[in-house]
């Protein structure tokens, strides 16, 4: 998609409306949905405050989807329960694509994900993958796992507080295909990463605001970190930060998340430009 | 020592036996009976299981749907459905690889507990397990039996 003329791209959605139903914040997944879809022509129909909807109202997730399906050729959504997108897949007459539903799965930041690790090391097989912060309530660390899985001898370093470990029945699920080390100690497996790839603990996630507190500030990752890492190292984070990451790092060649966000307008346009069945199989 | 059990046995419906000791009070609690007679014997002895509960339940010809959730709690639990005082049918109530509302999923984030709809689960066994189809929270055996519809 990336070197597609725009021209060309303008033709793949033409005529076309993409429901964008984001029933819970969102800026990177909303605004590069939204402008993937205009890049390929489409038109967008949606919202991005639930509270201005009929949801406000009482409407069921269910009657929502029916009715949109109705009047889109492709819905986006992301909505706070775990398995919403599952349920409209079931129900809509239109392709559904899960921006996130609640704690459990972000698969589309999953493809930019690998397709920057992709891009960036020329593989993905082999490589040894760090996760660091919250991998309890990350539901972008869930998909990627899951997705690492695919792949053959990836090593994978999960780094976390007690209370903030990975879900054993994730690690159940994957352990079989990936060689897994579980830690809190960060230091001692980063010279061993060729990607760390950080998430910001989400107070919003949080039943018990003093357990946030106690962990909120738990990883800081500085310029120093560099001195142990491979020459390659790279850093990674779905975004926004918050202070997981010292801004010093931004101008270092181990800063790949801000080329990892650019990232999800192309692999969102090759994902719509699929689903509309313009083409089978879309080079990025 | 003979084994005795003093029940009278019954004309038409369904005996579950060898279910696991102790448990027959909670198979009562989901099969939602209504006016059927009922005797249970629970804790008594069993020469595979050492204790054993039995439930005799007349009247009432328990379905796929019963015996599906009994199996989730009373693994190599039988059935025997009667008629004419006679065994018309017999066999071990097996678990099925597959739940459907039959349980009701644990997380309270999930889009079940949130819209009218049907929980689905996938189900493993030795040690069983259930997977809610919608939000992939796995349940181990105790939250299973807690959660039976």
């Amino acid at each position: 998609m990336e070197k597609m003329p725009a021209a060309k791209k303008q033709k793949i959605l033409m005529g076309r409306v993409v429901a964008s139903l984001f029933f819970e914040p969102s800026t990177r997944t909303r605004l590069s949905f939204e402008a993937a879809i205009q890049n390929l022509g489409g038109r967008v129909i949606g919202f991005s405050d639930s509270s201005t909807t009929s949801a406000k109202k009482g409407e069921t997730l269910s009657d929502s989807i029916r009715m949109v399906s109705r009047y889109a050729d492709i819905i986006v959504m992301r909505h706070p329960l775990e398995g919403s997108a599952r349920m409209a897949a079931e129900i809509s007459q239109k392709p559904i694509i899960n921006g996130g539903d609640g704690a459990n799965q972000h698969p589309t930041q999953t493809l930019l994900d690998l397709y920057t690790i992709k891009k960036k090391f020329g593989k993905i097989d082999g490589l040894s993958i760090g996760m660091l912060g919250d991998l309890k309530y990350g539901r972008t660390v869930h998909s990627l796992a899951y997705a690492l899985a695919k792949f053959e001898g990836v090593k994978l370093y999960l780094i976390a507080p007690e209370q903030l470990k990975m879900p054993k029945e994730i690690i159940e699920d994957v352990k079989k295909n990936l060689k897994i080390e579980e830690t809190s100690n960060l230091e001692k497996f980063l010279p061993k990463m060729d990607v760390l790839y950080a998430t910001r603990i989400q107070k919003e996630r949080f039943p018990d605001s003093m357990e946030y507190e106690k962990v909120k500030n738990v990883y800081i990752l500085k310029e120093e970190i560099l001195k142990i890492t491979k020459k390659n190292f790279q850093i990674m984070h779905p975004l926004p930060r918050v202070n997981e990451i010292s801004d010093g790092l931004d101008k270092t060649s181990a800063a790949l998340y801000f080329e990892q966000a650019a990232n999800g307008i192309p692999v969102r346009e090759a994902l719509l430009s699929m689903l509309i069945g313009k083409k089978k199989k879309v080079e990025m | 020592m003979k084994k005795e059990i003093k029940v009278t046995p019954i004309k038409n419906g369904t005996v579950i036996d060898h279910l696991p000791a102790g448990t027959a009070l909670r198979v009562l609690s989901f099969l939602k009976l209504k006016n059927n007679p009922i005797t249970i014997a629970m804790n008594v002895g069993s020469k595979k299981q050492g204790k054993k509960d039995i439930i005799f339940i007349e009247d009432k010809f328990l379905g796929d749907k019963e015996f599906a959730k009994i199996a989730l709690i009373g693994k190599g639990a039988t059935m025997n459905i009667i008629k004419n005082h006679e065994v018309k049918s017999k066999g071990i109530i097996e678990i099925q690889d597959y739940a459907e509302a039959i349980i009701k999923c644990i997380n309270p984030n999930c889009i079940t507990n949130a819209e009218k709809m049907k929980t689905k689960f996938i189900i493993k066994d030795r040690p069983l397990k259930a997977t809610c189809y919608y939000c992939q929270k796995t349940m181990d055996e105790r939250e299973i039996v807690e959660s039976i519809k």
